[in-house]
């Protein structure tokens, strides 16, 4: 009885800690500007069940991809079981859903234990690819410290839980009139010479550090990168469906210049009634992006396989879409803190652009999506850079000289370069073709 | 054939006869100004005219669309250009636009809609393959391209941005050539360094210029052609290939280029 109290009170404790992180990251995520992406639902829905239930922007890259998927079908098969776990944790009984399924249960914990394998393997080989012979977007500066650290200990952790369920079956394995199963019958040897209470307690133990452990990384995922298990689901659900060549139009901007170009407009005129005062153009913090960039970040698990195509970061060149992820989400949750110490944000004299992602950074963006392309759970990067680049180019001043010049250029001839207007023709000077097509 | 002059046709002309073009052809800045890039225009109206499509330019009443305006972050210039553009269009009530660049044809095609620019729009690629499928334009036995290796560079806006892939390389086969991929291509493609606005400077500090390491996938395929659908990957690739010296060897052409010259159309 004392022991199923420990139990419930330790569930509403992980469960409330979790609940009240994940409510401040949600307010944190809407810190951000507002942004319409409910419509299209059936798209949405049929994009998540491809990309993050279907996996299909894993397996481009079949190693990992492979890997990924043991993981990812052990992580949600094997919870399946958790569940029996917290029933049996609640009430007091001892693997409630035995009795219910009869041999099937046998067949089905077996195929867990297998995946428990799988999942211990994959965690070996993805160990391996970040520490032993690293793969080279694993040892990028940004991948240092703590990253790193987070990468590792998710690792570790995920060996830990499926050790200790293997570990608890292989001691009931060897008890009287007990039995295992598909992997814990063959582990059972292993525990051959252990006395019957000491079964008991190993069993007991890896029972306790199974749902224990489970409970404090669900409590770690909201402050790990491993947070994208629970995050690439609405990602993907709310990821951008137009074109991704398409730049979101500035409604703000496009009402301020038809007034420009309207001839009856009074420039004097006081804004309407009601009218808000204009914001920021673009962005200088984490507030001024569209709300999804910031669940964009916190989505992130430094893959970096937007890093590794990005054609300014394999020239050597500083910017790395995977750090811009990685910095707005660090500045994010410097805000968040600063809100839940002050009430509301107070200014900290600190901002994205400048203290976290700097110019030299954006300026390297050749928009070629290849990021946005090769992430599998559907973040933008792209959109982050280019909205940090309105607010140097309308807010601050700040563009590099060439591209003043070409927005004079456009400005003053309607062409990014030096070339007057009336010479729009010249290529059709003496156009001389070869025809069939005689007439003209 | 017959060697002639052609005379192109503006829609303000058309429009004083009270006539209207088929097709709008958007020339774009770099298509108007860049010395290369109007041997692809030529090629382009050389084509539209030898199948007989009756089409049209802007001229002097074309603008820049405001692409590298927008992704350099001056909404406010990009408005303006699109107000201006969209005002000239809808003039004329344009109804069908095709373009010889990517980034006009994202423009155009993305952008200009939510702010009153409603209008079909085509990349060249598409309707070349189009004018193919339905038989309007031939390549006589392949032409002087049968069996060269052509490698096709594919251009971000048209292909990651806007998902067209297929049309420029069914166009290519129409060449009967020997096509061959990079080991970067299609989704996978590597830029060629001009997107983004930085065609138009300098860039950042860095071990490698990403035009240089696009042309380095391209050598590997050993090809004798290399072929773009955009005039600023145009730009970046013949660089690209000075650089290595291998201008004697290997042509960085056009897809307009390649099936006009096939054709014997341009010189």
């Amino acid at each position: 009885m004392l022991q199923n109290i420990i139990f419930i009170l330790l569930l509403a404790l992980g469960g409330g800690i979790f609940a009240r992180k994940v409510g401040k990251i949600r307010r944190n995520i809407f810190l951000g500007k507002p942004l319409n992406r409910t419509d299209r639902k059936s798209e949405r829905w049929s994009t998540m069940a491809r990309v993050a239930m279907g996996q299909s922007k894993m397996v481009t890259r079949p190693v990992a991809g492979f890997f990924h998927i043991l993981i990812y079908v052990g992580f949600v098969l094997i919870n399946l079981e958790v569940a029996e776990i917290v029933i049996d944790g609640i009430f007091g009984t001892h693997r409630v859903f035995q009795p219910l399924l009869g041999g099937f249960y046998n067949v089905i914990i077996g195929f867990f234990e297998i995946l428990a394998i799988g999942v211990i393997l994959a965690c070996v080989v993805f160990f391996w690819r970040r520490n032993i012979q690293p793969v080279a977007r694993f040892t990028s500066p940004e991948m240092t410290g703590w990253p790193r650290l987070d990468a590792n200990l998710i690792l570790i952790i995920e060996v830990v839980l499926m050790s200790a369920l293997l570990l608890m079956n292989t001691a009931e394995a060897n008890m009287e009139g007990k039995t295992g199963y598909a992997v814990s019958n063959l582990l059972a040897p292993l525990l051959a010479g252990v006395s019957e209470s000491g079964l008991h307690s190993i069993e007991r133990i890896s029972w306790w550090a199974h749902i224990v452990g489970i409970l404090a990384f669900l409590n770690y995922l909201p402050y790990s990168k491993h947070f994208h298990i629970i995050l690439a689901f609405p990602n993907t659900w709310y990821a951008q469906l137009e074109p991704s060549g398409q730049m979101n139009n500035m409604e703000s901007v496009q009402k301020e210049v038809a007034m420009m170009l309207d001839p009856n407009a009074n420039p004097y005129a006081a804004p309407a009634d009601g009218a808000e005062a204009p914001g920021r153009f673009g962005a200088k913090d984490v507030m001024d992006l569209p709300w999804k960039s910031l669940l964009d970040a916190y989505s992130c698990t430094e893959c970096g396989r937007c890093t590794s195509v990005c054609p300014a970061n394999t020239t050597g060149k500083l910017l790395s879409p995977r750090k811009i992820m990685m910095d707005t989400r660090d500045r994010l949750e410097v805000v968040g803190a600063n809100i839940d110490k002050n009430g509301s944000f107070v200014d900290d004299g600190k901002a994205l652009l400048g203290d976290h992602i700097t110019a030299e950074e954006i300026q390297a963006c050749n928009t070629c999506n290849a990021c946005v392309e090769a992430c599998p759970v559907l973040i933008n990067p792209v959109t982050i850079i280019t909205e940090l680049r309105r607010y140097q180019a309308m807010e601050a001043s700040q563009v590099p000289s060439e591209w003043g010049l070409m927005f004079n250029n456009i400005e003053n001839n309607g062409a990014p370069w030096q070339f007057p207007a009336a010479d729009r023709m010249g290529w059709a000077d003496n156009l001389e073709i070869n025809t069939k097509n005689a007439e003209a | 054939m017959s060697a002639i002059t052609l005379k192109i046709d503006t829609m303000a002309e058309l429009a004083a006869k009270g006539e209207a073009p088929e097709i709008l052809f958007w020339v774009g800045c770099a298509g108007s100004f860049d010395d290369r890039a109007r041997k692809i225009t030529r090629a382009v109206a050389a084509i539209l005219h030898e199948v007989g499509m009756k089409f049209a330019v802007l001229g002097t009443e074309e603008s820049c669309t405001g692409d590298p305006a927008k992704r350099a972050g001056n909404e406010f210039l990009f408005q303006m250009q699109a107000a201006q553009n969209i005002q000239v269009m809808n003039m004329y009530e344009v109804k069908k636009i095709v373009t010889a660049c990517p980034h006009c044809f994202n423009t155009l095609k993305n952008e200009y809609p939510e702010l009153g620019g409603n209008y079909e729009v085509l990349h060249h690629a598409t309707l070349l393959q189009q004018l193919i499928n339905e038989g309007r334009l031939k390549v006589k036995d392949g032409g002087a391209f049968k069996g060269k290796r052509i490698t096709f560079h594919d251009s971000c806006y048209l292909g990651r941005a806007n998902g067209i892939y297929e049309a420029p390389r069914q166009v290519l086969e129409a060449l009967d050539a020997d096509l061959v991929e990079m080991k970067r291509s299609k989704a996978k493609g590597l830029c060629c360094g001009a997107g983004g606005a930085q065609m138009f400077k300098e860039a950042e500090k860095g071990k490698k210029e990403v035009n240089i390491e696009r042309i380095e996938d391209a050598l590997e395929t050993q090809p004798d052609v290399v072929a773009a659908a955009c005039p600023f990957c145009m730009t970046m690739l013949t660089d690209g290939v000075k650089n290595k010296e291998k201008e004697s060897s290997i042509k960085v052409y056009d897809i307009a280029e390649l099936i006009a010259g096939a054709n014997g159309l341009i010189n």
